[in-house]
């Protein structure tokens, strides 16, 4: 066994540096993925052509790997033939070519950690240099030795005992790691960090919940911006050329109880774009003002430059759990357009200046009202995809309504604070797909239907392809052009997690983790 | 109930909702003794849906019983509340532990009230459940045919006034897991069935005379899901008044193995 690591190091670490001109330039690797989304600008689009519609009929498992771990979201990071998973405090270095492990990392969780409104999971890591780095639900992000596994250096983010966590995967850019943190429903006030790759200390960090004297300061009022929520808890994206961060902040506290924290709560329900040096805030777009249906804008964004009149432009498209589709520049923030992608029941349409104008009846009421999306519709934190090839966005889209109700909840450190809840319409009335936009106005080019919202991200190939997952465990393929499903596999386990595409010895590799297996697909 | 496997291994599915750690929150949950008042009241707004206004069992198990199938003792069954069962039952996540203690506390008066008492006889109840031939399409203690849900245990998921209302309207009270459809491959005749479950590419079914099929989507010309529909008749006419409560009151003896 000892032999048999030491022979597949020597074959595949022949590099073991991910400067960062790699990660900017990752278009010239094609067969790695060296951050979350593969390159910075949000697009989880492989350039690989192997696999294509012609011959993914053929794909079949190369290898599968367990996790510790149950209900895996990770999203593999591959470096040169190794892949890096996660799991909740834990990471793992695996051959590409058989799927051996090959070094293990954990941190041990504190017997009084309580995960408050989310699961105890990981989406993935970062790599930088020589170091991979990952975020732990107690708080901690952590560099470790890419080679070995072993920790180099920890950084305490924040307070697990007030109800913060983190999940995501950090976003390294250049000589820093961004992180953003979870627990939108303890009442905690949200922040994204960023912190020096090579010693651990601090950066910067930017308070989504502006304090006093502050510019948005005016939209809370009294104490409510202390427990104003605003959780961060999806990686965002990077414009190397503008050094702006885009990063998407969650909901007000309480979620569904707006009576107790008037005003449009900023920066929750938006997008903000951070200067990379500083963290200083150059632009924000509010998507849902004064939110009452726990409708986190986390999302990963995508970032595209498409002609907008007659000016070429530098956009930025987000699919909003708020069911509407959104193009900004990411210059400046400006509206682009908007427009449904997901069925909703609480807006008439978007104003001017990409304002919701609500409809009557759209609120958690003591009773319950039914409202579409529910607060887990439309898209949650699984990533989209945006394909060059076809300039269409795919949205993994989950089609639930829900009746909300609110309550009234005092704020405890650490404990709910959520002020409501909603009840969700049974099974056989809630139904998924995979619909592809196009990317500069949001109009529905095709869908493919699932029976039950998924919770899969989606990838896009230079192939020709689409894949993603189902809950009810099939991972499939469908034609990018038309969404006509071409092949698809039965994992035996609900799919909640990314598909990556990679090389591993010139061939071209998919992967997805159902359940607590990752499979490894090749034709 | 879409899925065998959803049902075993997604505790912690619903990456936002349900999967957090409800035996933590628990194992540190307040001290004050739990409100069974309260939780009569949190009852009937969240759980009555399916549990019935009273526990007594809808789309959920009747809940009027000592022991309960998914919850060995009130700490379980705070962390059952807290997590749900997916897919079958939503975690009351946004509850504070002290609101799920308080439901927890009502659910369990609910088993230790005596057993209803209903009118018709059970002994008489047995005879008439043989001659209306009920064995063609249920199950009781390994005797008759798996078409319609096994009665073994029927009393456990539905009580009496559920199970009057289901002998004489039974397309008003079909169970999630007992869904009605109609299969027609591209080439040959159509399959009519209960579905044993289903996803986004293939659906299994059993058919009236105990057949298993599967099929890929993409080979059926049409998949009809009958809901509101039953093979199983209405007894409202078929039996007399007295004969419909000897027939509940049989029905409501089958609580399984003791």
């Amino acid at each position: 066994m000892r032999v048999l690591i030491l022979l597949v190091l020597s074959a595949s670490f022949v590099r073991a540096q991910v400067p960062f001109t790699r990660i900017v330039d990752a278009d010239k690797e094609p067969g790695n993925w060296l951050t979350y989304s593969r390159t910075l600008d949000g697009h989880r689009y492989s350039p690989l052509t192997e696999i294509n519609a012609q011959n993914v009929a053929n794909l079949h498992v190369k290898w599968a790997h367990q996790f510790p771990d149950p209900s895996t979201e990770a999203s593999p990071i591959v470096v040169d033939g190794i892949l890096y998973v996660t799991g909740p405090n834990s990471a793992a270095a695996i051959d590409g070519r058989t799927g051996r492990t090959l070094w293990q990392w954990n941190r041990p969780l504190p017997s009084d950690f309580v995960s408050i409104g989310f699961g105890h999971t990981n989406r993935g890591a970062a790599v930088l240099d020589d170091k991979l780095f990952v975020a732990t639900l107690d708080g901690y992000l952590v560099a470790l030795d890419l080679k070995s596994g072993t920790e180099r250096w920890s950084a305490r983010v924040l307070d697990y005992k007030l109800g913060y966590s983190m999940t995501m995967a950090p976003l390294a850019i250049d000589g820093k790691v961004v992180v953003g943190v979870s627990g939108g429903e303890a009442g905690i006030r949200g922040f994204i960090d960023a912190y020096d790759a090579r010693t651990g200390n601090q950066a910067w960090r930017f308070y989504t919940i502006p304090a006093p004297g502050d510019p948005g300061h005016e939209t809370w009022s009294g104490d409510d911006w202390k427990t104003g929520g605003g959780a961060t808890w999806v990686t965002g994206a990077y414009d190397p050329e503008l050094k702006l961060v885009y990063w998407g902040v969650g909901n007000p506290g309480p979620d569904w109880n707006g009576d107790v924290r008037p005003g449009d709560n900023l920066y929750t329900c938006s997008f903000v774009a951070l200067d990379a040096d500083t963290g200083k805030l150059r632009w924000h777009f509010q998507f849902t003002p004064h939110d009452t249906h726990d409708w986190d804008s986390t999302h990963v964004p995508i970032l595209f430059d498409a002609v907008v009149g007659n000016e070429k432009r530098k956009l930025i498209s987000i699919a909003n759990r708020n069911a509407f589709y959104y193009v900004l520049d990411r210059t400046t923030g400006e509206f682009i357009t908007g427009r449904p992608y997901a069925k909703q029941t609480w807006a008439q349409g978007l104003d001017a200046k990409g304002r919701p104008i609500m409809l009557p009846d759209s609120q958690p009421t003591e009773k319950g009202a039914l409202i579409w999306p529910n607060a887990n519709g439309a898209t949650v934190w699984q990533s989209p995809s945006y394909s060059p090839k076809t300039d269409l966005v795919y949205v993994s889209v989950r089609e639930i309504g829900a009746t909300y109700f609110k309550r009234t909840t005092p704020y405890k450190p650490g404990v709910l604070f959520a002020g409501g809840g909603e009840n969700e319409l049974p099974p056989d009335d809630v139904w998924g797909a995979i619909r592809a936009l196009k990317a500069e106005t949001g109009e529905m080019k095709w869908e493919f239907k699932l029976l039950s919202p998924p919770w899969a991200g989606v990838l896009s190939t230079a192939g020709g392809l689409v894949f993603s997952g189902s809950d009810e465990g099939n991972f499939y393929a469908l034609d990018a052009e038309t969404g006509k499903p071409l092949w698809d596999f039965q994992t035996g386990g609900p799919i909640a997690a990314n598909p990556v595409a990679f090389n591993v010895d010139g061939h071209e590799y998919v992967a997805i983790a159902a359940d607590r297996v990752l499979y490894v697909f090749s034709l | 109930m879409r899925t065998a496997i959803l049902s075993l291994c997604a505790v912690l599915l619903c990456p936002l909702a349900s999967p957090w750690n409800w035996a933590t929150v628990s194992a540190q949950s307040a001290a004050a003794k739990p409100d069974s008042i309260a939780g009569k009241k949190l009852f009937q707004e969240n759980c009555s849906t399916c549990h019935g206004l009273d526990g007594g069992g809808g789309r959920g198990p009747n809940l009027h019983t000592p022991k309960l199938k998914h919850a060995a003792d009130e700490r379980s069954l705070r962390a059952l509340i807290g997590n749900g069962i997916s897919p079958d039952m939503p975690a009351a996540w946004f509850l504070t532990d002290d609101e799920v203690a308080n439901v927890a506390s009502y659910v369990l008066t609910l088993g230790r009230v005596p057993q209803e008492k209903v009118p018709g006889d059970p002994v008489r109840g047995a005879a008439v459940y043989t001659h209306a031939h009920c064995d063609m399409c249920h199950i009781v203690s390994g005797l008759g045919n798996a078409v319609g849900p096994d009665l073994t245990d029927v009393n456990a998921r539905r009580g009496a006034g559920q199970l009057h209302q289901t002998l004489e309207h039974p397309e008003l009270t079909i169970p999630d897991s007992f869904l009605l459809v109609e299969a027609t491959p591209l080439s040959g005749t159509s399959i009519q069935g209960i579905r044993l479950n289903e996803d986004s590419f293939s659906i299994q079914i059993r058919d009236i005379s105990g057949h298993f099929y599967s099929f890929r989507k993409a080979d059926l010309k049409e998949l009809k899901k009958l809901r509101g529909t039953t093979p199983m008749p209405s007894y409202q006419k078929r039996l007399s008044a007295t004969e419909l409560d000897d027939l509940v009151a049989y029905l409501a003896a089958q609580r399984g193995p003791s």
